[in-house]
């Protein structure tokens, strides 16, 4: 590839939005975005519907022009280029395959559009890509849903395009496939080489593929970083809540000794790693993973230097093969789950008394006087 | 995730039931079929073979017709009448071109930029049908009248001019010219075309527009390449309903044309009623239009390849 091909398409591309903002009327979808986009990463963009991810996408395909910010290709500024003078693809929602045209016609589209004679070789290599060769002179409805799913890929990904734009491309298909394409997509961009930026509401989708998740809410980035970063230390509690499941447990901080924060909460000590406790001292709000707590009967002995909470009572027990969920209600009134891994523990009944404990280093801090159930339960709305 | 969305087409294909049944027997569709039937028996086929019976009879009011295999009928038919066949056939040709050139921007514009206002200006282009089409066609008298504010700022801006040289008005006038039969046929059959357009445009997702605009097509290129491959059902299906009756029309020649536009159904009205021996004659020549009309349409329909499109 030259530095510079007739779609303008530079080496060294990264994606940067710079305070990128979309006003409808009096609503503002995307607010003062910033985000770079490193070549060949593949990015999500997670959060629920309505947070401005789609628009962001939309503005970067050049669909939707920004009401203020500017949108860089590596050095080049493609603001006010149109669409089609992007050298940017997108994998819309619902494929939008052209109807009229056979397979081949719909891979081979954007190549005939930039003027390419020999289209043969490019097109049978894609859908070798997807595994669809044998489709090739089939019309689109005569394909399933992930087959449809996969040549839209095609499509998009023959134009070799600087940035590849997935819009919620699995939205569509059934849970067992959306899996195996999750596993695909991302052999996919590994081969290929090339930067998706991928919306989703999903967030095990986002997990399972991004290197980085972007973490949207009411136009606004909550958090960037990688799915174990996100995951382990959430900084609000709209992405420790959005993010898989947390406990959440509003307390103080006692003080701060020898890189240990001593939190008080409901008249129990509990202690954080410093590093990852926000404030040294006033409100806090203590956060821990459902799977990293431990669950035990009220007489047994809990292992030094853990946290402990006692005078639990089991609300809930389901029992799902590889784990068992719990609801344990605190003297509190606070209800905590745990998740507990089936390895032949005895399972604990509704009703019966129990003391939960996990490792303090297991735990993170958020900044104390947040919404605790923010995020929680987005997701079944986007859904 | 909670929902389990289930794909729409199964990927694997379902197994037939264990057991086969005998169908039962359905009686239904056929009584129900059987309303029409007598309709079209009665009104269509009777008719049609009564044509043809009589496009071979030979005789006056008089005496009677009687059927004697007369084939020179068609040679009259086919000899005689040159050109009304050819203005026949170049003011609905012309009728269809002008439709669909002014019907396609209007139908787009409804079925993409419309929003909620789509039923609203589809109304408006039906409402028009609701008045009379005879009254309707003499209204345009008046609008193409010698002293009408049209007219008359065509021929200050001298269109008439050239109209004239080119034999479609005649003189300073617009109406009794071939131009104000063909300005009549487009107004009253604008809506025909329109209408099937703007439901082929319609059913196209705009989201293909966007994938054409993604996938490095300017507007016109979309267009092109997605908007009218995806319309031609609505094209061929909108200048056939125009075509179809636009050969046949002649009221629009009656009133709006003068007597060098006489068209072919100005000649068979005058043969079956103004004549006491054109019934045979006038029978042929409706023979004649008929399977002229079915060859173009086949052909049409055959070279436009709508079995892949509709």
């Amino acid at each position: 590839m030259s530095s510079n091909d007739v779609l303008g398409r530079t080496e060294g591309g990264d994606l940067r939005l710079v305070g990128l903002t979309k006003r409808y009327g009096s609503f503002t979808a995307v607010d003062d975005l910033n985000l770079t986009v490193p070549q060949g990463s593949f990015f999500a963009l997670l959060g629920a519907s309505g947070c401005g991810k789609t628009t962001t996408l939309r503005m970067v395909s050049g669909l939707e022009e920004p009401t203020v910010g500017q949108i860089f290709l590596g050095d080049e500024d493609v603001t006010d280029r149109k669409p089609y003078r992007r050298p940017v693809n997108t994998v819309f929602q619902n494929y939008a395959l052209f109807p009229h045209l056979d397979i081949y016609e719909n891979v081979a589209f954007g190549l005939r559009r930039r003027g390419v004679r020999d289209v043969r070789k490019p097109v049978e290599e894609m859908l070798d890509l997807v595994e669809l060769g044998h489709v090739a002179k089939r019309k689109p409805h005569q394909l399933s849903g992930g087959q449809q799913q996969r040549i839209a890929l095609a499509r998009a990904l023959i134009n070799q395009p600087q940035v590849l734009l997935l819009d919620e491309p699995l939205g569509a298909l059934d849970l067992k496939l959306r899996r195996q394409m999750q596993i695909e997509l991302k052999r996919i961009q590994l081969e290929v080489g090339l930067t998706f930026v991928h919306v989703t509401h999903d967030q095990e989708e986002a997990m399972t593929m991004a290197d980085t998740i972007a973490v949207m809410n009411a136009g606004r980035i909550e958090q960037m970083g990688s799915p174990a970063q996100l995951y382990e230390n959430p900084r609000t509690t709209f992405v420790a809540n959005f993010l898989g499941q947390s406990n959440l447990i509003p307390g103080t901080v006692e003080g701060v000794t020898g890189g240990t924060a001593t939190i008080s909460a409901h008249g129990q000590r509990l202690t954080l790693d410093a590093a990852r406790c926000p404030v040294s001292s006033g409100l806090v709000i203590l956060g821990v993973r459902p799977e990293k707590v431990q669950i035990a009967t009220c007489d047994a002995e809990v292992p030094s230097g853990h946290n402990k909470l006692t005078g639990g009572v089991v609300l809930d027990t389901s029992f799902i093969g590889v784990s068992t969920q719990y609801l344990v209600k605190l003297p509190s009134g606070e209800e905590l789950s745990v998740f507990e891994q089936n390895t032949g523990r005895p399972i604990q009944r509704p009703g019966a008394e129990v003391t939960v404990f996990w490792d303090p280093g297991q735990g993170f801090g958020l900044e104390g006087g947040q919404d605790i159930e923010a995020g929680a339960d987005v997701e079944e709305d986007a859904a | 995730m909670t929902a389990v969305v289930p794909t729409p087409a199964a990927e694997k294909p379902v197994e037939p039931p264990p057991k086969e049944r005998r169908p039962r027997r359905n009686l239904t569709p056929w009584i129900l079929l059987l309303p029409g039937l007598l309709w079209l028996v009665v009104f269509f086929l009777v008719p049609i073979l009564t044509s043809v019976s009589a496009s071979v009879q030979q005789g006056d009011y008089d005496d009677g017709f009687k059927l004697t295999w007369h084939w020179a009928n068609y040679v009259d038919a086919v000899t005689k009448f040159g050109p009304q066949y050819l203005h026949s056939g170049l003011y609905s040709l012309l009728c269809t071109v002008l439709c669909l050139l002014l019907g396609y921007p209007v139908a787009y514009f409804i079925a993409f930029k419309g929003g909620r206002w789509k039923s609203l200006l589809m109304a408006l282009v039906i409402v028009p049908s609701f008045t009379s089409f005879l009254i309707r066609t003499i209204a345009w008298k008046t609008i193409l009248a010698d002293n009408s504010p049209l007219v008359r700022l065509l021929g200050d801006l001298h269109v008439l001019k050239l109209t004239t040289a080119l034999g479609w008005t005649v003189g300073d006038h617009v109406l009794a010219s071939p131009a104000a039969v063909v300005c009549g046929m487009v107004y009253n059959f604008l809506p025909f075309t329109i209408l099937p357009l703007y439901t082929s445009l319609e059913k196209i997702d705009p989201r293909l527009h966007e994938a054409g605009h993604d996938l490095y097509c300017n507007t016109f290129t979309t267009w092109r390449r997605i908007t009218l491959p995806l319309s031609m059902p609505g094209v061929i299906g909108g200048t056939l309903l125009t075509f179809i009756p636009a050969v046949g029309d002649y009221i629009n020649a009656q009133l709006l044309g003068n007597p060098n536009t006489g068209v072919v159904g100005q000649k068979i009205e005058d043969l079956f009623l103004r004549n006491t021996q054109g019934y045979p004659v006038g029978s042929a020549i409706s023979v004649v239009m008929m399977v002229g009309t079915l060859v173009l349409v086949m052909s049409y329909i055959r070279k436009a390849g709508t079995e892949d499109l509709i």
